[in-house]
C-alpha cells in the first residue's frame, strides 16, 4: 500500500492540494479508488472516507469496550462488581437505540444530498470544486457497448470508434451512453466514476470527467462469461489538442464499422488488442441498443409503434420478436437435444465457432491492432 | 442402437460428459470413490446398516435430524472451502504470462460452486440444524410440529447437495456466479447443464428449507411449554421465529424465480431473456428479493446464539431482552425493504436508490442495539471464556467492521465505486465468516455437550479458534485493499504485477483457515476418543438458564419426562434458584411419533428426477416424478405412525438419571 491510510484521512479536507502532489504517484498499484483522477470519483472517494468517519464515532467506542469489559470482568477478576440480575436500564437502552440513530440521520442526509447530486445520469454541475460549469455545457458523448468479450466505443461527433481504448479530453465532461450486445457488464473506470450496468436492450448513461493527464485501468465489473478477466482497457487521458490529434490520425485507419464488421465483431473473443474504426455508421448505437443491427430485425421502436397503431394496444416494454432463439428443451426431438460434452474436453476444432452464443467459442479476434494513441510521449502510463 | 434411441434413453449425456481428462476432477473422483468405498466397507463390515439406517435416516427425532444437517454442513464445508483454496490459488500465481492452473471453464464453476455450496449447503443447514436441535428443548416440547415433515424436510436439502455434488463427476456445475443472473444464466448464453444443476439443486433443497420454516413455525408458536408466554421465550427461540418467518416468506420468490428461469430453459418462454419480451432485471429484482432476507436468515438465529452464550457465560440476565426481541422483529420487516441495494449501479433514479440506501443504514440500528446489548450483558459479569464465549468475543470484534463496511456500500455513490470488487467480497465474508460462521463454532461448542454427553476437547477448540480468526483477517483484508485498488470479482487473470502481493498474503490466510478446519475435524475426533474425560454427567455443563440444560445429556428420546411449566425468561436458571426438585414419580405414558422411511425415498426419488431433467431423459423424469406422487399419496394410508414409551420405561429412564445426577454430586 503505497498510500498510507493518514494520507487518506487527511485529504478528506486538503482534497485539492494533495491530489495534484498524489498525481504523480498514480499508477496501477495505487488505491486508485481513493486517489482517482477526476471530480466524480474524487467526490465518491470523499464520500467513503466521510461516511466511515461518521461510523467510527461508534465502531471505535464500542470495539475499545468490548475489549475493556471482556477485560474487566472476567471470571477471575474478583474484585470487579458481580450484578446477576441488572437486565434493565432505561436510560440505556435509550441511548443504545439514540446514538446508532444519530449517526444514520446524519448518514443519511448526507446519502440523500451525495445520491442526487452524483446521480450517473445528471450532467455535471462542475469540471472540480472551483471550476463550474455551465447548464448549457455540451458534453462530449461516446456511445459504449458491451461485447462478448471487449468493449466499443463509438464517438459520434467524431464519427470514429474503437475497441479496447478509450481517449478522453482532459476537463471535458464526457457523457456515456452505454449498452450491450449480449449479457450485463458494468463499464467502470475507477480513476474517472463509479460503475454503471451496461444491459442488452437498454440504454444507461454516465456523466463524468477525467482532469489529470495519464493512462488508466478500465474493466467490466460484472461477471459476464468465459472472456470476462480479459475485458479489460486502457483509459487515456489528453490534452484537447492531443485528442484532436488522435481523432484525426484514428479517421485516417483503413477500417470501418458497418453493420457487417459490427456483427463480426459482436462475436465472441478474448483478450482482444485495441482496434481503431476510421469511420462509423452514425445509427449503429440506435440499432445495437434496440437490437436490430442483424439484416431482417426490425427495431423495437418501430414494433412499437406498429403495436400501438393496433386499436386497444399498449406499447409493451420490451416486445422484440425473438430472433434465433433457442428451443426450449421440453420441445425439442431426441435427435436434437445434443450432447453436452465435458467444455474443457481436447477434441478438434469448437463445436458451432463462429456461431453466436455457442460455449466452446475460442475464437480470438485480432483485427489490425494498433499502439498508443496520439498523445505526447510523457503523458504515457 | 440408432443415436435417436441413445438419446431418447441417456438424453444429452454422453461418454464425453464425464471429465476424465481432468486430472484434477479426476483425482478428487479418485479419492472420493476410495474415501466412500472405504467408508460403506467399513459400514458393511461393522454391520451398522441397519443402525445407520433405524436410529438415524429414518428418525423423525428432532435431536438426530438436526445432527444429521451439521454432519451435512460439516461435509460440504469441506468441498466449498476446497473450491476456496482453489480460488486462492488460482489468483495468487495468475499474474503476466502466467495464466495459472485453472481455465476459464473450470476457475468459473469453481467460484459459482463455492458461493452455491456455502450459502446453501454449509450456512443453511448449519442454521437449520441448530435451530432443529435447540428450539424444542429450550420450549419443553416433545418433537418439533410435524416429525416427518422434519425428516423428509433433511432428505430434501442433503438431496439438492447430492445433485450439486454429481456435477462435478458429470458434466459439469452452472459458470454464472453463486446467484445465475440472467441472461447469462439463460439458454442463449449457458446452454449446457451447468445452470440445470444449479437450479434443480437448489428447487430441490429449497422444498426442505421452507418446509422447516412451516415446521419451526408452527412448533415455536403451537408447541411451548405451559407459561412461556412469547415475552418469556428464550431469545433464541425468538431468533429461530423470525427467521423461519423470513424464509417462509422469502423462499417461494426463490422456487419462483427459478421455476420462470426453467421455464425459459425448458419451454422455450421469454421471461428473462433480452428478446420476445423478456427482461433480466426482473431477474435480479426478484432473485435479491429472496436474497436479501436470505443473509437475515442466515445471521438472525446466529444473534441468538451469541445472546444465549453472553447471557450464560457472563452469569447474568440477558440485557434488554425486550429491546432485543423488537430489533429483531425490526430487522425482520425492515429486510424486506432493501434489496435494491445490490444493484444501485443498474440506473434507478438518485430518489430510488437514496430510499433504498436509508432503509438499509436503518437496519443498522437495530442491529447496534443489539451489539450494545450483548456488551452490556458482559458489563457486570463473571464471564468465563470458554470456548463459546471465545467466539462470541471475536464475532463482536470482527461483525462490527463488516457491518461498517455494509453500511458504506449503502450509500449509492460510494457503492458506485466499491460494487462488485473484492471490497464487496470481503464485506460479505466478513459479515458471514465473522457473524455466521464464528456463531455456528460458539452453538457447536455450547451444545454439543447437550447432545453427546461430554464436552468438546478446549485445546483443539482453541487451536481452531486462533486460526480461524487470524486467517480470516489475513485472508480478507487485502480483499478491502485491492478492491479500494479497482480490483473486481471473479477474475481469473491480472495483467498487473503489483497486486500479486496482496493476493499472496489472501492465500496464506486461506491456509489459516484450512488449519482452523482440519483442528475443529481434530478436535471432534479427539472428543470422542477422550469422551470419558471430557465427560459431563448433570446435563448442565455450563451452569446453563434455558431449558434445555434442565434434561440429561443427550436427552432422552422424549426430552422431558413431564412437561416443565415456565415463570420466568431464564426458565432453568429459575428452577435452580428456586431449588425445583425433578419429579420423580408418577410417569405416565409417553406418545411418540414413529421412524420412516418415505423421507428418504422421497428425497432419492427428487434425485432421480432432477438429474434426469437435467440431462433431458424425459422417460426417469416421468417416471420419477409419478414415483414421488404414488410414494407421497401411499404414505397417507400409512395409519402406523406412532408409538407410545411406556410408563415403566420412562421410570427407569429417569430412575438411572436421578442415580447418575446423585453420583456426579457426590463425587463434586
Amino acid at each position: 500500500m503505497k498510500n498510507r491510510p493518514s494520507l487518506h484521512r487527511r485529504s478528506a479536507w486538503l482534497a485539492p492540494l494533495l491530489a495534484i502532489g498524489a498525481a504523480g504517484t498514480l499508477s496501477g498499484c495505487d488505491m486508485v479508488v481513493m486517489n482517482p483522477a477526476g471530480d466524480v470519483a474524487r467526490q465518491q472517494a470523499h464520500l467513503i472516507l466521510w461516511s466511515t468517519a461518521l461510523m467510527l464515532l461508534i465502531i471505535v467506542p464500542v470495539m475499545v469496550l468490548t475489549v475493556l469489559f471482556a477485560w474487566k470482568y472476567r471470571a477471575t477478576n474478583k474484585d470487579a462488581e458481580y450484578a446477576p440480575n441488572w437486565d434493565h436500564s432505561t436510560g440505556l437502552e435509550l441511548v443504545i437505540w439514540a446514538a446508532p440513530l444519530m449517526i444514520i440521520i446524519a448518514l443519511g442526509a448526507l446519502t440523500w444530498v451525495s445520491t442526487h447530486l452524483l446521480d450517473p445520469y445528471r450532467p455535471l454541475g462542475r469540471l472540480a470544486p472551483d471550476k463550474p460549469l455551465a447548464a448549457n455545457d455540451r458534453p462530449l458523448e461516446v456511445q459504449v457497448v458491451a461485447l462478448d468479450w471487449k468493449w466499443l466505443f463509438i464517438y459520434p461527433e467524431q464519427g470514429i470508434a474503437t475497441v479496447n481504448e478509450l481517449v478522453l479530453p482532459m476537463n471535458r465532461q464526457v457523457r456515456f451512453r452505454m449498452t450491450s450486445s449480449s449479457v450485463m457488464n458494468t463499464f467502470w473506470v475507477p480513476a474517472m466514476a463509479g460503475m454503471i450496468y451496461t444491459m442488452p436492450g437498454m440504454e444507461t448513461k454516465l456523466h463524468a470527467v477525467l482532469d489529470k493527464p495519464g493512462r488508466f485501468e478500465g474493466r467490466s465489473g460484472n461477471y459476464s462469461g468465459a472472456g470476462f478477466s480479459g475485458m479489460t482497457f486502457w483509459t487515456y487521458s489528453v490534452d484537447d489538442q492531443g485528442f484532436a490529434r488522435w481523432a484525426s490520425q484514428t479517421r485516417a485507419a483503413q477500417a470501418r464499422l458497418t453493420d457487417a464488421t459490427y456483427l463480426k465483431l459482436e462475436q465472441p473473443s478474448e483478450n482482444v488488442q485495441p482496434i481503431r474504426f476510421g469511420g462509423v455508421n452514425g445509427d449503429l448505437f440506435r440499432r445495437i441498443t434496440q437490437m436490430c443491427v442483424k439484416p431482417g430485425t426490425p427495431c423495437m421502436s418501430d414494433v412499437m409503434s406498429h403495436d400501438m397503431a393496433e386499436p386497444g394496444s399498449h406499447a409493451p416494454v420490451n416486445d422484440r420478436p425473438p430472433v434465433d432463439a433457442p428451443k426450449g428443451a421440453l420441445r425439442k426431438d431426441a435427435d436434437e437435444k445434443g450432447a453436452a460434452p465435458h467444455l474443457t474436453a481436447p477434441r478438434g476444432p469448437a463445436e458451432g465457432s463462429g456461431e453466436r452464443g455457442a460455449p466452446s467459442n475460442r475464437n480470438m479476434t485480432r483485427l489490425e491492432p494498433a499502439h498508443r494513441p496520439g498523445v505526447a510521449a510523457s503523458a504515457q502510463g | 442402437m440408432s443415436d435417436t434411441l441413445l438419446k431418447t434413453i441417456f438424453g444429452r449425456l454422453t461418454l464425453e460428459s464425464f471429465p476424465i481428462h481432468e486430472p484434477i476432477i479426476l483425482g478428487t473422483f479418485i479419492a472420493v470413490m476410495l474415501g466412500g468405498i472405504t467408508l460403506v466397507g467399513a459400514i458393511t463390515y461393522f454391520k451398522l446398516w441397519k443402525w445407520l439406517w433405524t436410529e438415524w435416516f429414518t428418525s423423525v427425532d428432532h435431536k438426530k435430524v438436526g445432527i444429521m444437517y451439521m454432519i451435512l454442513g460439516t461435509v460440504m464445508l469441506l468441498r466449498g472451502f476446497s473450491d476456496a483454496i482453489m480460488m486462492r490459488a488460482q489468483q495468487a500465481m495468475a499474474f503476466g504470462a502466467n495464466e495459472g492452473y485453472l481455465n476459464a471453464h473450470h476457475y468459473d464453476q469453481v467460484f459459482t460452486a463455492h458461493g452455491v455450496i456455502m450459502i446453501f449447503f454449509v450456512a443453511m443447514p448449519f442454521v437449520t440444524g441448530i435451530m432443529n436441535y435447540v428450539v424444542p428443548l429450550q420450549i419443553g416440547a416433545r418433537d418439533v410440529s410435524f416429525p416427518f415433515l422434519n425428516n423428509f424436510s433433511f432428505w430434501m436439502t442433503a438431496a439438492g447437495a447430492v445433485i450439486v455434488m454429481a456435477s462435478l463427476f458429470v458434466g459439469e456445475f452452472a459458470r454464472t456466479g453463486w446467484l445465475a443472473m440472467a441472461p447469462l444464466s439463460g439458454l442463449d448464453y449457458s446452454p449446457d447443464v451447468g445452470v440445470d444443476y444449479y437450479v434443480w439443486a437448489l428447487q430441490i433443497a429449497g422444498v426442505g428449507t421452507l418446509l422447516s420454516g412451516v415446521n419451526l413455525i408452527a412448533t415455536i408458536v403451537k408447541m411451548r411449554a405451559p407459561g412461556m408466554t412469547m415475552f418469556k421465550m428464550p431469545i433464541f427461540t425468538w431468533s429461530a421465529l423470525v427467521t423461519n418467518v423470513l424464509i417462509v416468506a422469502a423462499f417461494p420468490v426463490l422456487t419462483a424465480v427459478l421455476a420462470m428461469l426453467s421455464l425459459d430453459r425448458y419451454v422455450g418462454t421469454h421471461f428473462f431473456t433480452n428478446t420476445g419480451g423478456g427482461n433480466p432485471m426482473m431477474y435480479v429484482n426478484m432473485i435479491w428479493i429472496w436474497g436479501h432476507p436470505e443473509v437475515y436468515i442466515l445471521i438472525l438465529p446466529l444473534f441468538g446464539v451469541f445472546s444465549e452464550v453472553t447471557s450464560t457465560f457472563s452469569g447474568k440476565r440477558l440485557f434488554g431482552y425486550t429491546s432485543m426481541v423488537y430489533a429483531l422483529l425490526v430487522i425482520c420487516i425492515l429486510a424486506y425493504l432493501v434489496w435494491l441495494h445490490h444493484f444501485f449501479t443498474m440506473g434507478s433514479g438518485a430518489s430510488v436508490n437514496s430510499f433504498f440506501g436509508i432503509t438499509t443504514m436503518i437496519i443498522s440500528i437495530p442491529t447496534g442495539a443489539k451489539i450494545f446489548n450483548w456488551l452490556f450483558t458482559m458489563y457486570k459479569g463473571r464471564i468465563r471464556f470458554e470456548l463459546p464465549m471465545m467466539w462470541t468475543v471475536a464475532f463482536m470484534l470482527t461483525f462490527v467492521i463488516g457491518g461498517m463496511t455494509g453500511v458504506l456500500l449503502a450509500v449509492p455513490p460510494a457503492d458506485f465505486q466499491l460494487h462488485n470488487s473484492l471490497f464487496l467480497v470481503a464485506h460479505f465474508h466478513n459479515v458471514i465468516i465473522g457473524g455466521v460462521m464464528f456463531g455456528a463454532f460458539a452453538a457447536i461448542n455450547y451444545w454439543f455437550p447437550k447432545a453427546f454427553g461430554f464436552k468438546l476437547d478446549p485445546w483443539w477448540g482453541k487451536v481452531s479458534f486462533w486460526s480461524w480468526v487470524v486467517g480470516f483477517w489475513v485472508a480478507f483484508t487485502p480483499l478491502y485493499v485491492l478492491g479500494l485498488m479497482g480490483v473486481t470479482r471473479r477474475l481469473r487473470h491480472f495483467d498487473d504485477p503489483s497486486l500479486q502481493i496482496w493476493f499472496i498474503i489472501a492465500a496464506v490466510g486461506v491456509v489459516m483457515i484450512a488449519v482452523g478446519i482440519a483442528a475443529f475435524l481434530i478436535q471432534i475426533f479427539v472428543s470422542f476418543r477422550d469422551r470419558e474425560r471430557l465427560r459431563d454427567w448433570t446435563g448442565d455443563p455450563w451452569d446453563g438458564r434455558s431449558l434445555e440444560w434442565a434434561t440429561s445429556s443427550p436427552p432422552p428420546a422424549y426430552n422431558f419426562a413431564f412437561t416443565p411449566v415456565i415463570h420466568d425468561l431464564d426458565a432453568y436458571y429459575d428452577m435452580k434458584t428456586r431449588n425445583a426438585g425433578r419429579p420423580l414419580t408418577g410417569f405416565r405414558d409417553i406418545h411418540m411419533p414413529k421412524n420412516t422411511g418415505t423421507g428418504v425415498i422421497l428425497a432419492g426419488l427428487s434425485v432421480a428426477f432432477g438429474l434426469s431433467m437435467i440431462w433431458y431423459m424425459w422417460w426417469l423424469s416421468a417416471l420419477s416424478f409419478a414415483g414421488i406422487l404414488a410414494v407421497s399419496i401411499f404414505h397417507t394410508f400409512n395409519y402406523d405412525r406412532d408409538f407410545h414409551i411406556h410408563a415403566d420405561e420412562v421410570a427407569r429412564t429417569e430412575e438411572e438419571r436421578t442415580r447418575i445426577l446423585a453420583n456426579a454430586a457426590a463425587g463434586a
